[in-house]
């Protein structure tokens, strides 16, 4: 009956964490406040409702398996976060906070490649 | 209550493939793919639960992988392209 | 990309209608190959298109249009969903299900059809995919097989990347042996497990270079593979029929049927298992051979492109 509660307590936290995430990732204004939005909600929702279905699974195979699953997703997750953080940077998106005037121009020239010096 | 979390993940989903379509960069789509592809397997494992078929962990465990070399490869081939790395944005 | 997207999406549309092996197989070809195969294809044909005559796309869009007309046309005839007098499950489907577990000893069904009753076709599809390699090797010239640059280290900044995967591959691998053996029992089986173990050399491959990896798996030796999994499957075949029974009857590999059943159905997974990843590697190779090729003679021959595009950074 307890075990019951706290699974449930973990599986609708979880879901609120990853409703979360997915407005976040549609409401925040660039790239890397969307990316932590999505990667940071990614990571607990998902290991809140890894860790609410394993209550209900019991001590089983199918246990082990959602084990494997969650270590599966957090060493994906945030590699992959990393990743494309590193490449979209590379590629000239700059962080928001550094939007001084030098910064901006520097910005939009390297994203569009056409703008004026 | 299996079904709220199954009805919380798939508004999720929506969420995400929103973000997918309208994308202004191409990272956004990237990001929104990657997250879409998490909670389809978190969505796949609850959905196991549901209908009480164990065995839809292993597909999920399976998505877990090829959501992650999807990623990589899409990330390996737009950012080592030689060949105008400066247009991506559009 | 979006392609990714649609795989994932059948593949729960599948798992939905509680059809667990088809779902694995979308899963791991839909969404994961298949993308990376598009991604290399990408790779090697350039990247922008060349602007055609406005008139052809349209042409384009009526015939697409007309065919997927005269598809969802040809649905209605089709029986209504979950009905029990439709075709399918009208004749076979019930000997099927009421007699695999006897006959065959296997518990998971599909695996039962798939690789003892329908013998001959699993065979067939196994010999369109060795087809397949064969001639997309035949197509893009075999690369030849010196490393062409070992320093051509690919993703050679992302330490954080290199190390996860490193721990990943092995895991990687043995969920593949586990997919593979345990198709008798659950969902899984030679075409899925082959797929994995592509995706784990190919993982290797994309983040530590072509060359390193073909030191791991050379291009001979996968070619060499996917010829023994379908020399595999067909041997079973032919032992059995040596032992006077039919083409990949399975029953007369032991004294015991069910034995003889088990046997012959583990080693036709693996012939397929050995097939498919040997293909799926050996076209990954191909196609990243000859991209890195193309790379390489473009760094060669507009060295001047990049150096007036720094420049032009700098200036700014």
């Amino acid at each position: 009956m307890i075990i019951d509660a706290i699974s449930w307590f973990c599986l609708m936290l979880g879901c609120f964490f990853c409703f979360s995430g997915g407005v976040g990732i549609l409401r925040f204004p660039d790239f890397f406040t969307r990316m932590h939005a999505a990667s940071v909600t990614d990571s607990l929702g998902a290991i809140l409702i890894l860790v609410g279905l394993m209550f209900q699974a019991g001590l089983t195979l199918v246990t082990v398996k959602l084990a494997f699953i969650l270590l599966f997703l957090l060493l994906t997750g945030p590699a992959s976060s990393h990743a494309m953080a590193k490449a979209a940077l590379h590629s000239g998106h700059k962080p928001m906070n550094s939007n001084t005037s030098d910064d901006a121009a520097k910005n939009s020239a390297s994203g569009g490649d056409v703008s004026n010096p | 209550m299996f079904t709220a979390a199954i009805i919380a993940i798939l508004v999720t989903m929506v969420l995400a493939l929103t973000r997918a379509i309208l994308g202004p960069s191409l990272y956004d789509r990237i990001l929104a793919v990657n997250m879409f592809g998490t909670k389809t397997v978190l969505g796949i494992a609850v959905v196991g639960f549901l209908m009480g078929r164990p065995d839809f962990l292993d597909i999920a465990l399976i998505y877990a992988l090829m959501n992650f070399i999807g990623v990589i490869a899409i990330l390996r081939f737009f950012e080592y392209d030689p060949r105008g790395t400066t247009n991506h944005d559009r | 990309m979006l392609s990714g997207i649609y795989g994932l999406l059948s593949a729960t549309l599948f798992v939905v209608l509680d059809a667990v092996d088809v779902a694995f197989t979308e899963a791991a070809v839909g969404a994961g190959i298949s993308t990376l195969l598009m991604l290399t294809t990408l790779s090697i044909t350039g990247r922008y298109e060349i602007q055609r005559p406005k008139i052809q796309s349209q042409i384009a869009l009526v015939l697409t249009t007309i065919t997927g007309a005269l598809l969802i046309y040809g649905t209605l005839d089709m029986p209504y969903f979950g009905s029990t007098d439709s075709p399918a499950n009208a004749h076979v489907a019930d000997y099927y299900l009421s007699n695999a577990l006897g006959q065959t000893g296997v518990p998971n069904f599909v695996t039962a059809v798939l690789a003892s009753y329908r013998g001959y076709d699993t065979f067939g599809e196994l010999v369109v995919i060795f087809t397949a390699g064969v001639s997309v090797l035949a197509l893009l010239g075999t690369v030849s097989d010196k490393t062409m640059s070992d320093d051509h280290q690919p993703m050679h900044q992302h330490l954080i990347l290199r190390v996860t995967s490193k721990m990943l591959i092995p895991v990687i691998m043995v969920f593949g042996l586990y997919v593979q053996f345990h198709g008798d029992f659950g969902p899984g089986g030679g075409f899925q497990a082959g797929v994995i173990f592509a995706a784990a050399i190919i993982l290797y491959c994309m983040l530590f270079g072509l060359g390193v990896a073909k030191e791991v798996i050379s291009l001979g030796m996968v070619r060499f593979c996917a010829a023994l999994g379908v020399l595999l499957y067909g041997a079973v075949g032919v032992v059995s029929m040596l032992k006077g029974e039919a083409f990949l009857n399975y029953s007369v590999l032991a004294s015991d049927a069910l034995v003889g059943q088990h046997i012959g159905i583990i080693v036709i997974e693996l012939g397929v298992g050995i097939t498919v990843a040997a293909v799926m590697i050996s076209v990954f190779f191909t196609f990243t051979g000859s991209a890195e090729e193309d790379d390489s003679a473009f760094d060669a021959s507009s060295p001047s492109d990049a150096t007036e595009s720094n420049s032009k950074q700098v200036s700014q």
